[in-house]
């Protein structure tokens, strides 16, 4: 284990420049935010990831936030167990109609003050699987969201600047 | 793959399944083609496919279930989207319809909705024992669904999946659907397999439509589809030593994931390979220093890859919680037909690129790997000797990589004709079975995930682990829920 550990100090810092916060999502945000809830949560946010039926392209891209590369903790961002403990939502997938009442209990579950931001193409409008019979719709038409981060799936650069725009609104 | 299907009489389809029964082949999907059912045999030494069909009768079939359980989940989904029923079947309950559509049998003929009636379990009974839901949201990073664990304390005495939170319809959309929209979809239905599934698809449109892919395209498919399996092994193989709580492996893996993704995005322009395999062909061809950047990835991997086993190997903490932990039993594995490292971490050697085999793996030299154990190791190292396998294919790929033409134009023949595809993804076999209209849409289309073969399996392994091992159990396996709910 002591060579992979001395290994990882001699191949350099992996982790990037932040991008800058994406503009368009910052405009959409100022909109949601209120001052009270800034100066409660200070620089840091907690997320509760739930996939409302997406075909878990959008996960991966979420998990990669974790990596050494983009490594999100360093914003004071971080991925949380629970909706109870969370402060974001983070949600992907068109919402089936088979998850929409556990989307609605989970947000029912975060407690106030709160932000959602839908993940991906799907999560917009439904996306590609927007006519079915099994799905209701984009995050929007089942719960309020604040910020959208499109893609199929938005890669790494693009969530973080997403967030990075929700934390700069909402620190 | 072309393949003559039979329509069979009542007693052909009873010996059929018999010869399930009797474990002379292998179920490779059982499907719902309104008013007819499909049943596809994998024979026993993994060469041959034959597709069965039978016309229901007052919309009814006799269940394959009753003598053969990996069809239960199947039959069961036939019923909530075609309305057709399995007759003597075992198990009646509904399986992907949770009660909250608008109608009924959406893919056959509809029915309005009915008040669901709460879903029954499995009973377990015997002193001391308590349930424990878990999901469908469950705590971390990852896909929708619902376990049901009785429990004895510590110790699971049985598991109950309830699946289906993701379905999407996406057979429905199917329906009518333009080739390119609905290679869109298939690439969609399960996002970590996105080229296998394309993959599939091609091969299954290309069958039914008589055309054949240039061969470049065919070596670039492959291309992408070891660096589909390279990216996802990295991901589980780190994950798994994740949910044993050692961090280290999974930091380490997640670079290397991250640095294939890289790589697949410098070559395709999607570090997914998102909707580069088409019907016809592939849509880009390997951009301009793409090979320069896949050699300098293979140097770092095997510069890296092999400390990183053997951390795996030395770390007593972490194989103390990996084996003997959650058994697969061969006969499981082989009555069930589990494809992928499930699989050949217990015994069954298939894997469909080398039989029944597919361009361009015929060409390539490539080893298969199979372990007896049948436990979370076993399936650790699976992953990593595919790891190896898929870094030489990779290499010999750009070494003989053709040149010429990345796509042939495909045209609607005025004749409906239908196709099957069978994809090793990383997961496991991946099965598409179309049906083109003739003015090139698409009538039928049936895609089935390695996972449903997997998940049952999932059950067995937990019976008597300890609560705490159940995700590093779950994570071994890593089944797909959009792959299976659809
Ligand atoms: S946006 Fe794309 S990657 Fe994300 S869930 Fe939808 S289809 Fe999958």
């Amino acid at each position: 284990m002591r060579k992979v550990l001395f290994e990882s100090f001699t191949h350099g810092l992996l982790t990037e420049v932040a991008p800058k916060p994406d503009e368009a999502g910052l405009t959409e945000l100022a909109r949601s935010v209120n001052r009270a809830a800034r100066a409660r949560l200070g620089r840091s946010l907690s997320i509760r990831q739930v996939d409302a039926g997406s075909c878990n392209g959008c996960e991966l891209e979420i998990h990669a936030l974790n990596n050494a590369f983009y490594d999100l903790e360093r914003f004071g961002l971080r991925f949380v167990a629970s909706p109870r403990h969370a402060d974001v939502l983070m949600v992907t997938g068109p919402v089936t109609k088979n998850m929409r009442e556990a989307l609605l209990r989970t947000y029912n579950a975060t407690p106030d003050p709160k932000w959602v931001v839908a993940v991906g193409a799907c999560a917009v409008d439904g996306g590609i699987f927007a006519k079915s019979y099994a799905v209701e719709g984009g995050v929007k038409d089942v719960v309020p969201v604040d910020l959208h981060i499109p893609g199929c799936p938005p890669n790494p650069k693009a969530l973080l600047a997403g967030l990075l725009a929700l934390l700069e609104t909402s620190a | 793959m072309i393949l003559p299907r039979a329509t069979v009489n009542e007693k052909a389809w009873r010996q059929a399944i018999e010869q399930l029964a009797a474990g002379r082949c292998t179920l490779l999907g059982l499907w719902g083609d309104a008013p007819a059912v499909h049943m596809a045999l994998l024979s026993e030494d993994f060469s041959d496919i034959a597709i069965v069909s039978y016309n229901c009768k007052g919309g009814k079939y006799p269940s394959v279930a009753a003598r053969h359980p990996p069809a239960v989940r199947l039959e069961r989904a036939i019923r909530d989207l075609f309305g057709l029923d399995a007759s003597g079947a075992p198990d009646t309950r509904s399986w992907l319809d949770l009660g909250f559509w608008n109608a009924r049998h959406p893919l056959g003929k509809r029915a309005p909705a009915r008040k669901a009636k709460p879903y029954e379990f499995l009973p377990a009974e015997g002193e001391g024992l308590h349930q424990i839901p878990v999901g469908p949201v469950h705590a971390s990073i990852i896909e929708p669904g619902h376990f049901r664990f009785t429990a004895n304390g510590e110790h699971v005495v049985r598991l109950e999946q309830r699946l289906g939170y993701v379905h999407k319809g996406i057979e429905s959309l199917m329906h009518g659907a333009t080739l390119d929209a609905a290679a869109k979809l298939a690439a969609r239905t399960s996002g970590d397999s996105t080229v296998a599934y394309a993959f599939a698809f091609a091969q299954a449109a290309e069958a039914a439509l008589q055309v054949k892919a240039p061969a470049r395209a065919i070596y670039l498919r492959a291309l992408m589809a070891e660096l589909e399996r390279l990216a996802n092994h990295f991901g589980d193989i780190g994950a798994i030593c994740n949910d044993a709580s050692f961090a280290l492996m999974h930091a380490q893996c997640a670079i290397l994931r991250e640095r294939t993704l890289r790589a697949a995005e410098a070559c395709f322009g999607h570090r997914l390979m998102m909707d580069v395999i088409v019907p016809g062909g592939v849509a880009c061809d390997l951009a301009a220093g793409g090979a320069a950047q896949l050699k300098s990835l293979l140097t770092e991997v095997r510069r890296v890859f092999p400390r990183l086993i053997e951390l795996y190997d030395n770390t007593a903490s972490l194989q103390d919680r990996t084996v003997t932990t959650g058994i697969v039993k061969p006969e499981y594995a082989r009555q069930f037909g589990a494809g992928g490292y499930v699989g050949r971490a217990s015994g069954r050697a298939f894997d469909a690129r080398r039989s029944p085999g597919y361009a361009p793996y015929g060409d390539l030299k490539f080893e298969v790997p199979v372990l007896s154990a049948g436990d979370v190791d076993a399936r650790v190292w699976i992953r990593i000797r595919e790891v190896e396998q898929s870094l030489s294919l990779i290499e010999q790929v750009l070494k003989r990589l053709p040149n010429g033409k990345i796509h042939t134009a495909l045209e609607a023949k005025g004749k409906i004709g239908e196709g099957l595809g069978l994809v090793e993804a990383f997961r496991g076999d991946v099965l598409i079975w179309l049906r083109l209209d003739g003015k090139g849409r698409v009538d039928r289309c049936h895609m089935r995930d390695a996972s449903w073969f997997q998940w049952p399996l999932l059950e067995t392994a937990v019976e008597g682990n300890i609560v705490a091992d159940f995700p590093l159990c779950n994570k071994s396996f890593n089944c797909s829920y959009s792959g299976h709910d659809l």
